[in-house]
């Protein structure tokens, strides 16, 4: 029964093996996307190319009813899968600085380490951007870290704090991601530019 | 590859992290993982007095020989893999032609200076918070996946010179 992680405990070199075979067929599936170009991620602010809505919200339904499938038919413990705990003040804030760092840089931190590894010198400099800023945060961080530890509520689950199954807040999402995969479509006509989309 | 596919395939790959390690994917915690390592490694007394890096040292452990920090090295192996694949390896410069390299480039270093601050506060990035924590029905997941999106859309006005 899944995780396998916690179920056969792993010695650490096979859980490593594991985070860089994961980490590779993570990469690929980004590069694969075309999320190695900052024009084509950078095209979901402006309209005019609205990939990366579609790629994230699909990833974000095959793994929700996957993972609730193996659940239901007692093939994954759902409740030894990291669940992100909730600090509401550094979730929105630090949400906000990342943001500004996505329309500045054009890339989030994977996606520029994809970028990287096809030799874009542009997310190589991200990339030095992104160390940068990890050093900056640890620096910072005695004078932040009251901030940083705020509002604290524990891993907290959507549909538990709607009061619904997750089945039925799984069905819903799939309800608003095809109509935001509709509206996309309708964005890229609206607002396209063929002199940037024929070159990304 | 067409999009909808490609998500399938990403939604596969996290799929696969969570049965198999318990856990979701991530890019910006590994960086940190580097930092962490690197800065032990120049000054140690720096780290061990710290009360950010020291923790990462407790009971001789090292920063390096965590999941996320050999994740992202798949993350780079991987890239590098589907590049190949799709004849897509070169040296280069990606920018509008309205804007210099060198405009490219320094926002370019800002936005990764931003993205890593800003996900260090959040606990995660893209992948790690909004991806990874929708995907577990985080409320943490939803409410950074809608902060990121959402300013980015109330800053791109100002940035669209960069792009369009």
């Amino acid at each position: 029964m899944g995780p396998l992680s916690s179920s056969l405990i792993f010695p650490e070199w096979l859980d490593l093996l594991f985070a860089f075979i994961i980490g590779t067929g993570f990469g690929f599936a980004l590069e694969q996307a075309g999320f190695s170009s900052s024009r084509k991620l950078a095209g979901m602010f402006y309209g005019y190319d609205t990939t990366v809505i579609k790629v994230f919200f699909t990833a974000a339904i095959v793994a929700l009813i996957g993972s609730q499938l193996l659940n239901f038919f007692g093939l994954l413990n759902m409740n030894q899968v990291f669940v992100n705990e909730l600090y509401v003040g550094p979730a929105i804030i630090g949400g906000v600085i990342m943001g500004a760092g996505f329309i500045m840089g054009g890339f989030c931190p994977g996606t520029g380490l994809c970028a990287l590894a096809i030799g874009k010198i542009d997310a190589l400099v991200f990339a030095a951007g992104g160390i940068t800023g990890a050093f900056l945060f640890a620096e910072t961080y005695p004078y932040i870290f009251k901030l940083a530890d705020s509002g604290y509520k524990g891993p907290v689950k959507i549909n538990e704090s709607l009061g619904i199954s997750s089945g039925l807040f799984t069905l819903l999402l799939i309800i608003a991601a095809i109509l935001m995969f509709w509206i996309a479509e309708l964005a890229e006509k609206r607002f396209a530019r063929p002199e940037i989309t024929d070159e990304i | 590859m067409n999009p909808y596919l490609a998500g399938v395939l990403l939604g596969v790959v996290l799929l696969m992290a969570m049965y198999i390690s318990g856990r979701g994917l991530g890019a910006s915690g590994g960086i940190k993982y580097c930092v962490v390592s690197l800065v032990g490694t120049l000054d140690r007394n720096h780290a061990e007095n710290s009360i950010y890096y020291s923790k990462y040292f407790e009971d001789g452990r090292k920063p390096l020989k965590n999941w996320l920090a050999v994740e992202i090295f798949g993350i780079l192996s991987g890239g590098f893999l589907s590049g190949a694949l799709s004849k897509r390896l070169r040296f280069r410069i990606e920018k509008s032609p309205n804007i210099s390299n060198r405009r490219r480039l320094i926002f370019a270093f800002l936005g990764g200076v931003f993205f890593v601050y800003g996900a260090q506060l959040a606990r995660g990035c893209t992948s790690g918070a909004a991806l990874s924590g929708m995907a577990v029905l985080s409320v943490a997941g939803f409410l950074t996946m809608i902060a990121i999106f959402g300013s980015a859309y109330l800053f791109a006005w100002f940035f669209r010179k960069n792009w369009i």
